[in-house]
């Protein structure tokens, strides 16, 4: 019980962590004029990775790159770049890395399949085990024999006499 | 017993892989310009302002392009390691000086006007050069970092290896070592010089 407290106050923080995060960007945002390019602004940020900080996007981060970041993405917007073309432009300098999601293809495929793989072994692991668990069963829980059986009645009769 | 063994085989697995993730570098970020021609600029030189260079005025040379900057303090570790390099070998030491002013941290970039923070930016980087002696060919100056975005910079010091054709055929992030100079840079840059 007190886990299942602790666990969820973790949660708490953490959403409240990344609030917090989100309120500072906003700041920065709130002084641009179109709140449509904000809106984008916020939304391309948030999916792309600060090399400097690197466990934080660059919405998040406040180091001096993700800053200039920010400013180019802006800039793109102006002169009304796709998300995907600002996105490349990203990944042609600082490589897939940059991505928070980064593309299935050959070199992440671990990163992607690893988990599911895991699982799939785990429920294999799993299955077999009970499998080999209900025939270990099967095998000794055999009917009483007649010797058995009598005994059995001995003792109960010993404990419980009428 | 044997499933114990199983079971401290794995673990054995585990502690090897965290191991070998422990000696992994996490800055070292695989470059996706290596391969890939250097990016086009066209910036002032340190030494003589009037004039502009860019990677197009190297063609036909083997040059190293290292990004530096006077408030970078894993610079001045490398510095020494480019020093001793330009003493010895005849490959051009381009320099990029990286956001000199703004980059600092502690000025307060809103107040100051473009043309005195070029002014500042010039004179920081001469006299660390003065300070610390020059072992570049030549300087550029990347007063707002635009330069810098397109070399995928995020942490200098940064070294590109680029070859005659103007492809970049190594990145390096972070201080150059004399050891990093003797195994990786200088046999690459004999093999390009052949």
């Amino acid at each position: 019980m007190k886990r299942h407290a602790l666990i969820a106050l973790f949660l708490c923080a953490s959403f409240f962590g990344t609030g917090t995060a989100f309120a500072s960007a906003a700041n920065e945002a709130a002084t641009a004029a179109d709140p449509v390019a904000e809106k984008r602004l916020q939304k391309l940020s948030e999916e792309l990775r600060c090399l400097v900080c690197q466990n934080q996007t660059i919405a998040d981060s406040n180091a001096e790159l993700a800053q200039d970041l920010r400013r180019e993405v802006r800039a793109m917007i102006k002169e009304g770049k796709s998300d995907k073309e600002i996105v490349d432009f990203m990944v042609v300098r600082y490589g897939d890395f940059v991505l928070y999601r980064p593309p299935v293809k050959g070199i992440t495929l671990l990163l992607w399949g690893g988990p599911v793989g895991l699982m799939l072994l785990g429920l294999f692991v799993l299955q077999r085990y009970l499998r080999r668990r209900t025939q270990r069963i099967n095998t000794e829980t055999q009917p009483l024999s007649a010797d058995e059986s009598s005994r059995a009645d001995a003792l109960l009769k010993e404990i419980n006499p009428k | 017993m044997n499933r114990y063994y199983w079971v401290l085989g794995a673990f054995a697995a585990l502690v090897a892989l965290l191991a070998i993730g422990l000696k992994l570098n996490p800055r070292d970020v695989p470059s996706p310009l290596v391969g890939k021609p250097a990016p086009a600029f066209n910036l002032h030189v340190l030494a003589t302002p009037e004039k502009m260079v860019g990677p197009q005025d190297m063609q036909g040379k083997v040059w190293l392009f290292n990004v530096w900057s006077s408030w970078c303090v894993s610079c001045r570790q490398e510095h020494p390691v480019l020093v001793e390099f330009s003493k010895k070998a005849d490959v051009p030491l381009v320099g990029l000086n990286y956001k000199e002013v703004r980059g600092d941290g502690n000025f307060d970039m809103s107040k100051m006007p473009a043309d005195d923070e070029k002014k500042l930016a010039f004179q920081r980087a001469n006299q660390w050069l003065a300070q610390h002696g020059n072992p570049y060919t030549l300087t550029v100056m990347d007063i707002d970092g635009r330069v810098g975005i397109d070399y995928g910079v995020y942490g200098v010091p940064e070294t590109y290896v680029i070859d005659k054709a103007g492809i970049i055929r190594m990145k390096h992030t972070g201080p150059i070592t004399p050891q990093d100079l003797s195994k990786k840079i200088l046999p690459l840059l004999a093999e390009l010089n052949k």
